[in-house]
């Protein structure tokens, strides 16, 4: 039986210890979460006929699908793994919701899980940082990730005003956010003149512009809505998805300062016939404040430009009319390496259930979910939605 | 501790050979008659593959920077100022700004070319204000 986009369904989610977790490497972290995200949609491991991981960047393995597969002692029907950055995140999703529609799986596990904080040896990290590079045009120069988002941060400030204390609120705010989540890695709340006299580390990006270095993992079930309807929990909807890329690496980019948020968010809102004033929440993907700002505006949740004062304004804050990045992001939840974005849509799916304690939001309906990986290269939007 | 080195292909080898004899050389396509960069098989704003080797003015400005405080490894020194650097042919390419003051550097000051021994064998432009 065939199946339309609007029939797959989000059943299960489950995190791992997240964090500092120095007794579970990250192929245990991952089975873990499939493990348990299976017990909370209500199946049991021989239910899953379809698993998509994500490569570990600390333990790369070939067949990472297949082994994590083994690991946990099934064989689906269709194993699939992403190599990539945190682009990927929803893309697999989609992917999932795919491979249900046509018939290749009907529940599926998107499983991904890394241990960047405590499993990264220092050869290892050499080659991750500076394999986002081009090897002959790029490299040779010496550029970290840091410097990569620093030469959007300069051409934003050059063409629009944005102030250094501008980018400093990201962190204000998901900090604020944090600290509402005991998950979460940092909590501490920062101000702005902590981030502005925080480390230099690539002007004019200062440590606390940049995301954290964690470990965890998180996944997610999938199925169809008719077998949704046997299962505990209340189905959530996928709305729309959208993808955006223009370049891979930033040498190459045609816009410093307008991304393929652009045009994945616009697909994403038009397959869900919504616009961002009927979003109740979003997640974004925060690895850099520059990052933030530019998808704010580029997802439209302010004018293209002002992404600096909207952050200012204590918008995207507690109590603030455009929530963003609930559990705290990647600046101070949690952020592994590939699996980063994961973290917003089990925070998604808890606010949903109403679960989000301190933090949850009254109600929200439609909640945005944005990834992006390499250098603002590749874009993947998600808008999904609470079940009438 | 040795910088990252590019292991050219064949058909790359023309620019770096051009940077060893000190002169900036882009692909430009014959048909469109566009510059491009990086070199490729074919004309990335056509899609022909006639294409051939001229020598670049080497004049640009800075499209924009960033002062690296942190080295990516020890074979650098930070501070060092990474820069995109758009070339008058209307391409564009990363380089480092020498010859400045980090703290002197914008976006839009105008740059030539320059060129730096990476190792032995390799040549690398960079650029400096003019």
């Amino acid at each position: 039986m065939k199946y339309g986009f609007e029939d797959i369904v989000i059943v299960g989610m489950a995190e791992t210890d997240l964090g500092v977790v120095p007794d579970r490497g990250p192929m245990e972290l991952g089975a873990q979460a499939v493990s348990l995200a299976v017990n909370d949609a209500g199946l049991k491991l021989a239910d899953i006929d379809g698993l998509i991981t994500c490569n570990s960047l600390v333990h790369p393995v070939m067949y990472h699908a297949e082994a994590t597969a083994e690991y946990l002692g099934i064989a689906p029907k269709h194993c699939m793994a992403v190599g990539t950055g945190g682009g990927t995140t929803f893309t697999a999703i989609r992917y999932a919701a795919a491979a249900i529609q046509t018939g290749m799986a009907h529940t599926v596990v998107v499983s991904m899980a890394d241990s960047m904080r405590s499993f990264m040896t220092r050869e290892r990290a050499m080659v991750v940082q500076a394999s986002s590079g081009h090897p002959a045009y790029e490299q040779p120069y010496g550029p970290t990730v840091p410097a990569y988002y620093a030469l959007i941060a300069q051409a934003h400030m050059a063409q629009y005003g944005t102030t250094e204390e501008q980018f400093a609120e990201a962190m204000v705010s998901s900090r604020a956010w944090a600290a509402l989540n005991p998950t979460a890695q940092y909590r501490e709340q920062v101000t702005v003149d902590d981030v502005m006299n925080s480390k230099p580390i690539a002007d004019p990006l200062k440590m606390l512009d940049c995301s954290i270095v964690s470990d965890g993992g998180a996944a997610i079930v999938l199925t169809t809505r008719d077998r949704a309807a046997d299962l505990p929990h209340k189905p959530i909807s996928l709305l729309g998805y959208g993808e955006g890329h223009s370049y891979e690496h930033i040498s190459q980019s045609p816009n410093l300062t307008t991304s393929a948020a652009l045009p994945s968010g616009q697909a994403a809102y038009a397959e869900a016939g919504l616009s961002p004033k009927d979003i109740d929440i979003a997640q974004l993907y925060d690895c850099f404040s520059v990052a933030l700002l530019i998808q704010l505006e580029d997802l439209g949740f302010c004018d293209k430009g002002e992404g600096g004062p909207f952050l200012q304004s204590g918008a995207t804050q507690p109590g603030g009319a455009m929530p963003l990045n609930t559990h705290g992001g990647m600046l101070s939840h949690c952020h592994p390496g590939n699996p980063g974005a994961i973290f917003g849509l089990t925070e998604a799916i808890r606010q949903f259930r109403g679960e989000a304690g301190e933090r949850q939001q009254v109600d929200p309906q439609r909640i945005l979910l944005h990834a992006q990986g390499g250098i603002m290269s590749s874009h993947a939007t998600l808008i999904i939605g609470k079940e009438a | 501790m040795q910088r990252p080195l590019p292991t050219p292909s064949p058909l790359e080898q023309p620019y770096f050979d051009g940077c060893r004899e000190g002169e900036l050389r882009l692909q430009t396509c014959n048909h469109c008659h566009q510059a491009q960069f990086y070199p490729r098989v074919l004309c990335s704003h056509c899609g022909h593959d006639d294409l051939s080797w001229q020598p670049s003015s080497g004049l640009g400005v800075v499209a924009s920077f960033t002062v690296a405080r942190r080295a990516v490894s020890q074979a650098f020194e930070a501070p060092y100022v990474i820069a995109l650097i758009d070339l008058e042919e209307g391409v564009r390419l990363m380089s480092h700004v020498v010859d400045v003051d980090p703290e002197a550097v914008t976006v839009g000051l105008p740059v030539t070319v320059a060129f730096e021994a990476w190792s032995e064998d390799v040549t690398l432009p960079v650029f400096k204000p003019r």
